[in-house]
């Protein structure tokens, strides 16, 4: 096969941009960082559809699948929508200080 | 089948940009938003791209399930209290791991059906996404039990606690290591599972709350390698990098606690504070502290030049970031510079009290950085702690046998006056006796911070009508 080689470049590059990305990142936004990585990570719910859905699929994975994909949906929703609604409050002052 | 040659690779490969945008996208709270924009629509085009594949062709029980994560995913986000927010995190890598960890399983036992059967290289992928899915999850199910505090906050340890994490580590991947030689012997399957969900239980028993900000951020990081490991399975880019952002993610913010802390990573898995809680404890008999009432807090507040606010898990525990903020607006109203000291593990997961503040409209740029703060400490008129200890203990830089010892702290004893909003004299979380409380420059307020604080505000108010 020799495809999982190409697989492990992908994730060195893919980790190693992660550490650059991070790094930049303030203390600040480190919770909300969190939540998006986190929705981010439920990209597993692609593994979960294609389990879910096949063709002829057994009742376990059919099972396991359902569930992963709620399990993951669950994770995307709420991420971002949190994300975003911390992210909405990060404001800086403008009001009554002159 | 054309679809999937052409589209569906490029579906993927935006998706992926999405992500890194999304990341990159977070340096800064101006752009921050757009960040979560992109990382959303690189979402949805994932999961449309999926949604297209050819080899998906039934699709109630998805829209089912996609309906049902939805309609508990939307209130959870909506509702959920600010001060939640850990336990929503640790909720959410369990969540994370669990899918991730089922994805796995169902893999193996549809490979196991296939006559081509699981390949070396995919079984070693499929354990190592197993095994970091399963234990995540019930670490991080752990973890949220202690945050909620349905479970005890205290580290509990007893003897060869570490030799028996380990044994159960070492066993789990000694089966998985059987697995993937033999992966026709399913029987092990049921066995490796269960090794790894009571590690991740064994895992989070010895860890304090001061240590939860360290293993949020290393759960986060499992999660996500458990995501890229199940990429290496299903031999999908756009998995690897996904998971390998999220677990670098979490692996950086853990490096950054830890050295907060100044601590190992070892030491925060297999070294629990709790040993060394009995020894510090007996210390603290009665020493004479200087206490203060609101009235004295607020006219020594009232006629300093600058404030430096450093706040702790106890001010989020009180829900005392509201009226801090109304004590910030009168103060700034009267001319007193107000900033706040965040230290990097103040709290219980990283970046904690940052979003507390902001929630209660407290202006971003006035949240300063540990090392930003440290140097100016000595041209400060008033330090005032509001749920914080180990994270201001003077004894972590003179003390080589406090337990924290080397421990960056902010440096709130250099201000002129210190004044420490606190229920008693009872030690903090790591059970550390503070000799900042006995200092003469030191006040101490003794109270709920919230009611304490109000009753500042009122002391204020009542000045500034005077």
């Amino acid at each position: 096969m020799g495809n999982y080689e190409f697989d492990l470049w992908v994730f060195m590059l893919a980790a190693f941009l992660g550490f650059q990305l991070i790094r930049g990142v303030s203390p600040l936004l480190h919770t909300p960082l969190m939540s998006l990585t986190n929705a981010i990570s439920a990209i597993t719910v692609v593994g979960a559809i294609l389990l879910t859905g096949e063709k002829n699929a057994s009742t376990l994975s059919r099972i396991l699948g359902f569930s992963a994909v709620f399990l993951a949906v669950l994770n995307v929703v709420s991420g971002y929508l949190i994300t975003d609604r911390m992210l909405k409050m990060f404001k800086r002052r403008e009001p009554a200080k002159k | 089948m054309k679809l999937d040659d052409t589209l569906l690779p490029l579906l993927y490969m935006l998706a992926a940009i999405g992500f890194i945008l999304a990341i990159k996208w977070m340096n800064s709270p101006a752009t921050a938003r757009r960040g979560v924009i992109v990382g959303e629509i690189g979402m949805a085009l994932a999961v449309i791209g999926t949604l297209l594949r050819f080899e998906v062709v039934s699709y109630q029980w998805i829209l089912v399930a996609f309906f049902l994560g939805a309609a508990v995913g939307v209130p959870i986000a909506y509702i959920m209290p600010m001060t939640a927010v850990p336990q929503r995190t640790a909720f959410s890598h369990a969540c994370g791991a669990l899918a991730s960890a089922l994805i796995g399983t169902a893999e193996y036992y549809k490979g196991l059906d296939q006559t081509s059967g699981l390949s070396k290289v995919v079984m070693v992928a499929l354990i190592v996404e197993t095994l970091l899915g399963f234990l995540t999850f019930t670490a991080s199910m752990m973890a949220f039990g202690k945050l909620q505090e349905v479970l005890p906050q205290r580290p509990i340890t007893y003897k060869g606690q570490n030799f028996v994490n380990l044994g159960i580590f070492a066993a789990a991947a000694g089966v998985g290591l059987a697995l993937v030689v033999s992966p026709e012997r399913s029987i092990l399957f049921p066995v490796f599972a269960a090794l790894a969900l009571l590690f991740g239980v064994l895992l989070i028993i010895p860890i304090g709350g001061a240590d939860m900000p360290t293993v949020i951020a290393l759960l986060n990081s499992y999660a996500g390698l458990s995501a890229s490991a199940m990429g290496f399975v299903l031999n999908n880019k756009l998995l690897i990098v996904a998971g390998a952002l999220d677990g670098s993610s979490g692996f950086i913010l853990s490096i950054i606690m830890c050295r907060a802390m100044n601590r190992s990573f070892t030491n925060v898995l297999f070294g629990a504070f709790g040993q060394l809680q009995t020894s510090a404890a007996g210390a603290g008999e009665a020493k004479p502290v200087h206490s203060a009432t609101p009235e004295d807090a607020a006219q020594i507040l009232d006629s300093a030049r600058n404030v430096v606010v450093i706040p702790g898990y106890g001010m989020a525990v009180a829900q005392a970031q509201h009226k801090l903020r109304e004590m910030f607006d009168i103060l700034a109203r009267r001319g007193v510079d107000v900033r706040f000291a965040i230290h990097p593990v103040a709290g219980r997961m990283p970046g904690h009290m940052n979003v507390l503040l902001a929630e209660a409209d407290i202006p971003y740029d006035k949240l300063w950085e540990m090392d930003d703060i440290n140097p100016e400490m000595a041209n400060v008129d008033v330090a005032l702690i509001i749920g914080a200890n180990d994270v201001v203990n003077p004894g972590a830089e003179t003390d080589p046998n406090s337990p924290i010892a080397g421990m960056p702290i902010i440096q709130a004893y250099k201000a002129r006056t210190v004044m420490v909003i606190k229920r008693s004299m009872n030690p903090g979380f790591a059970g550390i006796d503070n000799d900042l409380y006995y200092r003469d420059n030191t006040l101490m307020l003794f109270g709920d911070a919230k009611s304490f604080l109000s009753s500042i505000v009122k002391e204020l108010g009542a000045l500034a009508k005077v």
